[in-house]
């Protein structure tokens, strides 16, 4: 072991973990998109509807370890009601925040601050990310109008 | 002196004894120290085993003293590494049940094993419609080689199922195993289960049908007295690795006619008997599967390792190895929220212990079991059909050995308490 428990499950991780927020269904959904993660298993799926150029709801769905439960459900707090792009330059943010890149999150998304605890536990960085480039495949095909995503496979997105 | 050594009676010797934990223990470094402020707790057994000091001195010694390629030299040096070589080879054939030598082959683990079968006897051997039995509880060392020369040659894969507590469904294998098998390929005892599985009486059966018969005795092998003879297998795999010997060795015992059938595996140095540029012939067995230069210290300090079970006595850490198993099983049973995988019964089973927590992900469980020095593992096991079927998408295991006492399951229980609170359940 390579960080301190307490490190990697820090308070915020376990209240999303316990309580995972985006759960609630939703009615239309814009981009759907499909996560995997063959060596842990973790399976999640990703709703998003989009109104105009702005994220209006999120459901996420995530079966998996308490870290990719609370990755994927801060994410879903954190997307809602903010600009595609935006949103857009927060998952890539975060993606290379968890690869070990220094990067400054804007302000108001100091939560996801707390997942930088993973990355001294290098088997557990792929938990953390599985929703964000879950999110950014299904914006890709969003934009590019091709209709279905394809499921991401975490073996392959290193 | 040397004559007191010959005379000295071994455990297994004087009858069933009961095994001094402690001082086996205190045979192996590794596991005199701390995990951050934890002592170090080895549950993880299944994937390897630690090595006693004689073992690591082995290897050392080898390098020190004795270290020359193998089988050609002409001189002092590789006479003896040849000589100590080989007397592993000898010792691993009466290990597992009294073989000749010579169908002793040295390869880099059981996986290895495994392949050279596929790619030698099953290359020539399967044919379309052919039919290739294995069962759902293969790890996949014995499972994906088969899945690809299934495909390759158009043949059957079929497999005897797994009961929901863990046995092989042996109800149906009269239609499994059938006048068009060719291949009967089956673990001896299950990575993820536990499960130990009827051999014998499944080798009979596919002998009854001219069906050729592998087993996958990596679980077995490091755990209970093994015979491949009374089992009647044609082919018996295994890993030193997880029976307190070094990585990188791993054996394949076959039976010398099927040996000498077969083509062989890697082609080079070693397996030759003449080379000319229009034509080459091959070396006589053993050497013909040993291509190349071997693994030669490693080989050499597996017979250190099968002495140190020897002088335990196979029966006697089987015996260890059902009582401590059926006390974890008792333990474990106590927590709640946590459920057992594989046979309940310690008479049918080895100690790879599976669970689940009905709340908390195995990676979870993991993590935080090894804040406080406990040594498991987490996932799929390589056994991702099994993990299917039992409706998991992975487990946590613990898996007991030789060095591993009470005390050492009651950590393992007194964590996962504390686990349950830690994550607010």
């Amino acid at each position: 072991m390579s960080g301190s428990l307490d490190d990697m499950y820090r308070d915020i991780i376990l209240d999303h973990y316990k309580a995972p927020r985006g759960k609630k269904p939703i009615e239309e959904a814009n981009i759907a998109s499909d996560g995997h993660n063959p060596a842990c298993g973790d399976e999640l799926e990703l709703k998003v509807s989009v109104d105009g150029s702005t994220v209006r709801d999120v459901h996420i769905n995530c079966k998996g370890c308490a870290i990719s439960v609370a990755s994927s459900s801060m994410l879903a707090e954190q997307i809602k009601g903010k600009p595609l792009e935006e949103v857009k330059g927060l998952a890539e943010q975060v993606r290379k925040m968890l690869k070990g890149e220094n990067v400054q999150l804007p302000e108001d998304t100091d939560d996801l601050d707390a997942l930088k605890g993973v990355r001294n536990f290098p088997v557990r960085i792929k938990c953390a990310l599985l929703a964000w480039v879950t999110l950014l495949e299904g914006i890709k095909t969003f934009e590019k109008g091709t209709g279905e995503s394809k499921t991401i496979n975490l073996e392959e997105t290193d | 002196m040397e004559s007191d050594i010959e005379n000295r009676p071994t455990a297994q010797a004087k009858g069933l004894l009961p095994i001094d934990i402690e001082r086996i223990k205190a045979d192996f470094p590794i596991l005199d120290q701390k995990i951050g402020d934890h002592q170090l707790v080895y549950l993880d057994n299944a994937a390897s085993t630690q090595k006693p000091r004689v073992v690591i001195n082995a290897i050392l010694e080898f390098y020190r003293k004795y270290n020359a390629n193998i089988h050609r030299g002409l001189h002092y040096l590789s006479e003896k590494a040849t000589a100590m070589y080989e007397h592993t080879r000898e010792h691993t054939a009466s290990f597992i049940g009294g073989v000749q030598p010579k169908e002793v082959i040295f390869t880099g683990g059981t996986t290895g094993a495994i392949n050279l079968v596929a790619y030698t006897w099953g290359e020539e051997n399967i044919s379309e419609g052919d039919e290739i039995v294995i069962s759902e509880m293969e790890h996949h060392a014995n499972l994906v080689p088969w899945v690809i020369l299934a495909k390759k040659k158009n043949a059957v894969l079929k497999r005897i199922p797994v009961t929901p507590d863990g046995y092989l469904d042996l109800t149906n294998i009269d239609t499994i195993i059938t006048q068009k098998t060719k291949l009967l390929a089956v673990t001896h005892m299950s990575n993820v289960l536990g499960t130990i599985n009827p051999v014998e009486a499944l080798a009979k059966k596919a002998h009854a049908v001219g069906a050729v018969v592998l087993i996958d005795g990596a679980q077995a092998a490091p755990h209970m007295p093994i015979d491949v003879k009374a089992i009647d297998a044609d082919f018996y795999c295994l890993s030193a690795h997880k029976m307190l010997g070094p990585t990188g060795v791993g054996v394949l015992y076959g039976k010398a006619e099927l040996l000498d059938a077969m083509p062989p595996f890697n082609l080079g140095g070693e397996m030759i008997r003449e080379v000319r540029f229009d034509k080459v012939t091959w070396a006589d067995l053993p050497n013909k599967f040993e291509g190349g230069t071997p693994n030669i210290a490693d080989v050499v300090a597996f017979d250190s390792a099968l002495h140190y079970l020897e002088e335990l006595g196979m029966d006697n850490i089987r015996q260890h190895e059902m009582d401590l198993t059926a006390y974890t099983l008792d333990q474990l049973s106590a927590i709640p929220g946590l459920e057992i995988q594989g046979p309940r019964n310690s008479n049918q089973r080895g100690g790879a212990i599976s669970f689940t927590d009905s709340d908390i992900h195995p990676h979870d469980i993991s993590t935080f079991l090894d804040s406080k020095g406990i040594a498991i593992r987490a996932g799929h096991h390589c056994a991702q059909p099994l993990m299917k079927i039992m409706g998991k998408v992975a487990t946590a295991r613990a898996s007991l050995y030789i060095y591993n006492n009470e005390q050492d399951v009651d950590a393992l229980v007194k964590a996962l308490g504390e686990m349950r609170r830690y994550f607010g359940l």
